[in-house]
């Protein structure tokens, strides 16, 4: 019965497909994982936009939306309606095919992201070998899409920020690389299959998840870090800083390609998210292994679910950072931290079982970033801005 | 230094999320068709013409003098003079305004119409539901929608419409004494120039029209 609740989508999968001719099965139960993915996402794009607008209503003293439906829970749907009954306004001067194919080129490659997911036993449309390398390809090729809508839209706003958005975006795909591959160095794998099966052990009833080793967890924060600012979130706000750029690159969309962008940028959360959990929290494993009878899937979507509600929560604490210390701070800081977490990955492996390795591995890694916040610090100059050319 | 301040941001925010489900006071939120708050004294929103006694068209304080009409920033007032006279609250034979619009969609809510009125005949309603779906008719208002009662004034900002009875009772015992006066060195003067001559006679003039 556990095993059944467990692999109940896999089942249904396969018992639908065993009605078709032999020739057709393999094509159709394709399609049919790729129809759930496309159902589900979207689905909890819904319910996560709600949850943020309450969620930040919430933060800020505010009720939030509360009039559509029972505490407000059918404005998405009302939010939808909205988006598709809107005039789609191109700009006269636009490029109207680039400008037309920007978002379509985001919600495509921001979906392929999800085909190597594992979202739960059993549960992933391609188990490929490199599948981490095709997630962060494809997450490459969003950046295409941003500078797509930015530049075909002849506004200096979309401009701004789509240069705003790849500068960020390919500053802090280092990272964002750069602590994976951690993981891999330990696995010695890129299938995420075998990533989560990795972790899919315990040792006094706790699980082996990344996350609770020292590199682990400091891979994670800067995992966590990159990630917040691939997916253009707050405080990496930037490229859309609604203060500064009207709406960044997709200030000149208007209707449901404006939607479109929205859910491209909320998918592109749910994947990255996804991915963290995969590589750092277990993937679809259960936290305990008394509690390995709730089914895989559920963990997986709630481990994606709790990191979305970090993500509003960190939303609505922290203020936008310039464009000048959003950079310092990737390639400062964050950028040699992962180089130095290789190291430390490194260490973990030769270092055998025992004691020694957690500590030497905690210590590199805690004393790395004392000293590195440490000496960022020192360099801080508070006080009025000084002109170092104009005051003479 | 090492990210301790966003833990403690973090915490504060939470402490927000969380507090604003039990505490009234950090959810201050009125939801504002169905609840309401009482009203504010200190509210101004729209002028509105102020009426002594039951029939606003006898009582209209309002003695087209114009001044707002000419002090009035969106120029949303609109002031025609009558022709002719008619006895005002005091009994006093006063120009009335034969029309007094105000085009509300235009008025800024400056309140310098009632700071200028020097006859206490403008004040501020705090009325604000004053939507309508007649974009130009609806919104420009005539006088008869314009009068209100001196008691509603009295209603809707209590403080304010005492001071300004006081100082319209004052003006009046002021008045109807220099009134008396000039009524007394009148009927002196006439009584004098019967006797000694006829020469000033016709520098009588009716005491203080508009004063």
């Amino acid at each position: 019965m556990v095993t059944m609740l467990d692999q109940i989508f896999v089942l249904l999968k396969h018992w639908l497909v065993s009605f078709l001719p032999l020739g057709l099965q393999t094509p159709v139960s394709v399609l049919i994982s790729v129809v759930a993915i496309i159902g589900t996402f979207p689905a909890l794009f819904a319910l996560t936009t709600v949850l943020e607008r309450k969620g930040l209503g919430r933060i800020q003293n505010r009720i939030g939306p509360n009039r559509t439906g029972p505490f407000g829970i059918l404005q998405p749907i009302a939010d939808g309606i909205k988006s598709l009954t809107k005039e789609d306004i191109v700009p006269l001067s636009a490029d109207a095919v680039v400008h037309f194919m920007a978002p379509l080129v985001l919600v495509v490659a921001v979906f392929m992201g999800f085909a190597v997911l594992p979202m739960g036993r059993n549960m992933e449309l391609v188990d490929m070998d490199a599948g981490l390398l095709f997630f962060f390809a494809i997450g490459a090729s969003t950046e295409l899409s941003v500078f797509m809508a930015g530049w075909s839209s002849r506004n200096k706003y979309s401009l701004l920020g789509a240069m705003r958005a790849v500068a960020q975006m390919i500053s802090y795909e280092v990272p964002l690389l750069m602590s994976s591959v951690a993981v891999v160095m330990i696995t010695g794998s890129l299938s995420l299959v075998k990533i989560v099966a990795a972790q899919n052990q315990y040792t006094w009833g706790l699980p082996h998840w990344y996350i609770f080793t020292p590199w682990g967890c400091a891979g994670f924060v800067m995992f966590a870090v990159a990630a917040t600012a691939e997916t253009n979130r707050s405080p990496f706000d930037l490229p859309e800083g609604e203060s500064e750029l009207v709406a960044g690159y997709f200030t000149e969309y208007s209707g449901f390609k404006f939607a479109l962008f929205f859910l491209g940028e909320y998918l592109g959360m749910f994947s990255i998210s996804g991915l963290g959990a995969t590589l750092f929290l277990g993937g679809w494993s259960a936290p305990l292994q008394a509690l390995q009878f709730v089914p895989s899937w559920i963990w997986f979507f709630s481990k994606v679910m709790l990191s979305i509600v970090v993500l509003i929560w960190i939303r609505g604490t922290l203020p936008r950072l310039r464009q000048d210390q959003l950079m310092n701070f990737a390639w400062k800081f964050v950028l040699p931290m992962t180089l130095l977490n290789l190291v430390d990955v490194g260490l973990w492996r030769f270092l055998g079982e025992g004691w020694i390795r957690w500590v030497v591995c905690s210590v590199l890694m805690l004393g790395a970033y004392v000293l590195m916040a440490r000496a960022g610090m020192r360099q801080e100059h508070f006080g009025p801005r000084r002109y170092r050319y104009a005051d003479s | 230094m090492f990210g301790e301040g966003i833990l403690k941001g973090l915490a504060e925010t939470a402490r927000n999320a969380v507090e604003s489900f039990v505490s009234k006071e950090r959810l201050t939120t009125v939801q504002y068709p169905e609840e309401r708050i009482a009203p504010i004294e200190a509210a101004r929103v729209f002028p509105f013409l102020v009426y002594d006694g039951a029939d606003w068209e006898k009582g209209l304080r309002c003695v087209a003098c114009q001044i707002c009409e000419k002090e009035c920033p969106p120029k949303c007032i609109y002031i025609e003079k009558s022709k002719d006279k008619k006895p005002d609250a005091l009994g006093k034979q006063q120009i009335y305004p034969a029309k007094f619009d105000i085009d509300i969609s235009v008025c800024m809510s400056c309140q310098i119409c009632v700071e200028v009125c020097p006859f206490e005949a403008i004040k501020m309603d705090t009325q604000f539901e004053l939507s309508t779906d007649d974009r130009f008719g609806g919104l420009l208002y005539d006088r008869k929608e314009l009068a209100r009662s001196n008691e509603y004034y009295h209603q809707i900002h209590p403080t304010e419409a005492a001071e300004v009875d006081a100082r319209l009772a004052e003006e009046k015992v002021k008045s109807e004494a220099k009134a008396k006066a000039a009524a007394a060195a009148t009927a002196a003067r006439v009584a004098a120039g019967q006797t000694v001559a006829k020469a000033d006679a016709p520098t009588t003039k009716p005491s203080g029209e508009g004063d």
